[in-house]
């Protein structure tokens, strides 16, 4: 039988495959803001997990809004990567330092 | 093992596949590529939770919109990929110890977890199982549950959702705007602001000749 437990393994193993892709992958932001998007989905996987197994749905509510501000994040993200893109003409984050000079 | 359970072990292991390959795929359109195939393995878990509405709002949002959002923006930048996947195998002992120190955690809280005894009690909004919606053909769907409370005791989070996808639309749109030189467009300042004098004028032909 399937429990709780399996749906939140699962979650943890998505929530730290996002948390080494940043890691793994520190001169593409683009694959930064993916992983990103992997940890939400394991965020919003542990969220409903529990929503169902305590049978409540506020739970879902909350994933819902969590979906919300993703997606917002995701837009915005991209946004900025593709002004930066146009000002610099590369992404590479090590030369996101126009601040420090 | 009953059909439920083959089709949990069929999802998670494709969500957990795919999300090992958004990180270590060379070719960013790859990982974005999975990292569809990752959200489409965590609907169909979803789905098996009984959160179909949730299920279908992550394929039609993110597979639909964020996934495509990231294509286009893959493909529109120029950016040499390979170069920047430098520093994978420096970083992977430090990356891959953080991770497994992180799951390991995560699972041991998880397989110790016990509900509180009065926790059924203190439920905001319970939801139907799928043993009632069986049960009773006529009673609320998942999707009409969550309609019931999302629309009347949680309308302001509802709405606070929409301002904040519209904040992050006209961010968008103003970060990426630009104006470009010699593109001819509509000035409805000037258009107002015309006189009636300098619309026409009045020229006196005579026959015979032209307009010189």
């Amino acid at each position: 039988m399937i429990g709780l437990g399996h749906y939140l393994s699962v979650a943890a193993i998505l929530f730290a495959i996002g948390m080494a892709g940043i890691f793994l992958n520190r001169k593409n932001v683009i694959v930064i803001l993916m992983s990103i998007e992997l940890m939400l989905l394991a965020v919003n996987i542990n969220l409903v997990a529990f929503s169902q197994f305590l049978g409540d749905l506020v739970g879902q509510v909350f994933a819902f809004m969590v979906l919300t501000v993703a997606a917002a994040e995701a837009a915005v993200g991209l946004a900025i990567l593709v002004a930066f893109f146009r000002n610099r003409g590369d992404i590479a984050v090590d030369d996101a330092s126009l601040m420090k000079n | 093992m009953s059909i439920a359970a083959i089709a949990f072990y069929l999802f998670a292991f494709a969500a957990i596949a795919s999300g090992l390959m958004v990180v270590a795929s060379k070719n960013p359109v790859h990982s974005v590529l999975f990292l569809i195939s990752a959200f489409i393995s965590a609907a169909g878990l979803f789905v098996l939770m009984g959160a179909e509405y949730l299920a279908m709002v992550l394929v039609v949002v993110y597979v639909g919109a964020v996934a495509v959002l990231f294509l286009f923006v893959v493909m529109m930048l120029d950016v040499d990929f390979v170069e920047m996947k430098q520093g994978f195998l420096q970083y992977l002992p430090i990356g891959g110890a953080l991770a497994a120190v992180v799951v390991v955690e995560l699972i041991m809280v998880v397989f110790v977890w016990v509900f509180p005894s009065d926790a059924e009690l203190a439920r905001a909004h319970p939801s139907p199982t799928a043993a009632q919606t069986v049960a009773d053909p006529n009673g609320p769907t998942n999707i009409e549950a969550l309609g019931l409370i999302l629309y009347t005791d949680y309308v302001h989070y509802f709405q606070i959702a929409g301002m904040v996808l519209l904040v992050a639309m006209i961010g968008a749109i103003i970060l990426t705007f630009r104006t470009r030189e010699g593109i001819k467009k509509q000035d409805p300042a000037a258009q107002v602001g015309r006189k009636r004098e300098e619309g026409y004028e009045l020229v006196d032909i005579r026959p015979g000749q032209g307009l010189s």
